[in-house]
């Protein structure tokens, strides 16, 4: 008898959800990207930004 | 400068967020490539090796299990590390990697239960059984989602880190209890076979493949873990700048109140 669906089941699922872990991480990336294009393009600054210009 | 100190000044450069991305964001590809590299000779190592004459072909899931395993317990003690660096030194980046390493962790303790399970069918003839060593790593998985839950749950970022690093700290003596289990109870789980006093027992053309697999999988988790601290340093520049902007539109709403 083989047990060759156990061995596939096991890796498929390792890579599924690593891989869905590794997108998950990607899109927050993404997300969080964006999100501080959007507040740099409404003028908002940085504290350490602020000064970091004066200098 | 002495060495002392210039690894002092050396780390204090690290703590700066902004100099931090830089490094991490280059280091990223290089570790991410090193490691899908690895992985690919270990896993096709792997599947060269020879099978098990008890185990038969089931004997492959052991290269993904124990390292799987060994990152579950590698991440802990990370993340415990992180905790006292929150609570010692108060390192700005310490309770980001904390916070960043606990779903990692999380995926890849389930993953160890899980293709566990799956091997233990064949092999024991039942998916799951209450021994010493399998009950200690779901404790672990479980204190994984409360730490999760942790980071999350408060909106006061300097408690919620603090709540988070002593929970962890709590929570490390299930490491030693996960790696000596097998010694102090009599599990159906077998005992340590490569990192043991007097050597691993386990074949050469078995261990190979699996200590080249580890090395692969632990380049992952730490191209992860950076990717997730890159990720969470810009989430606190958002949440930040939010605040401030909010607090900038209050005062003028109060100043043309006043006017």
């Amino acid at each position: 008898m083989t047990h060759l669906a156990y061995v596939v089941a096991a890796y498929a699922i390792s890579a599924l959800a690593i891989g869905g872990l590794a997108v998950w991480i990607l899109l927050d990336q993404r997300a969080q990207k964006q999100a501080l294009k959007e507040l740099e393009e409404r003028g908002v600054r940085r504290r350490s930004a602020r000064t970091e210009a004066a200098r | 400068m002495s060495e002392t100190a210039n690894l002092t000044a050396r780390l204090t450069a690290l703590a700066n967020p902004t100099r931090f991305l830089a490094l991490a964001g280059n280091l990223v590809p290089w570790i991410g490539g090193a490691s899908a590299l690895v992985l690919a000779v270990g896993l096709g190592m792997a599947f060269a090796a020879p099978e098990d004459y008890q185990q038969g072909i089931t004997v492959r899931i052991m290269y993904i299990h124990v390292p799987f395993a060994w990152l579950a317990m590698f991440c802990y003690a990370v993340m415990a590390a992180s905790a006292l660096g929150t609570l010692v030194w108060r390192h700005p980046l310490a309770d980001v990697s904390l916070k960043a390493a606990a779903p990692i962790g999380a995926v890849f303790t389930a993953l160890a239960l899980v293709t566990g399970s799956i091997w233990g069918k064949p092999m024991w003839g039942t998916w799951w059984v209450w021994d010493a060593r399998l009950t200690s790593v779901l404790v672990l998985f479980l204190m994984y989602l409360g730490v999760i839950a942790l980071t999350r749950a408060l909106d006061d970022q300097s408690r919620a880190a603090r709540a988070a690093a002593i929970l962890t700290l709590v929570g490390f003596i299930n490491i030693p209890i996960i790696k000596f289990s097998v010694d102090w109870w009599n599990t159906l789980h077998q005992p340590a076979s490569v990192f043991r006093l007097d050597g691993p027992t386990i074949h050469p053309s078995f261990l190979w493949p699996l200590l080249i697999s580890a090395a692969g999988f632990t380049l992952l988790f730490l191209t992860l873990h950076l990717m997730a601290m890159r990720a969470e340093i810009w989430r606190r520049r958002v949440s930040a700048m939010r605040r401030m902007s909010a607090r900038a539109a209050e005062g003028k709403l109060a100043e043309g109140q006043a006017s």
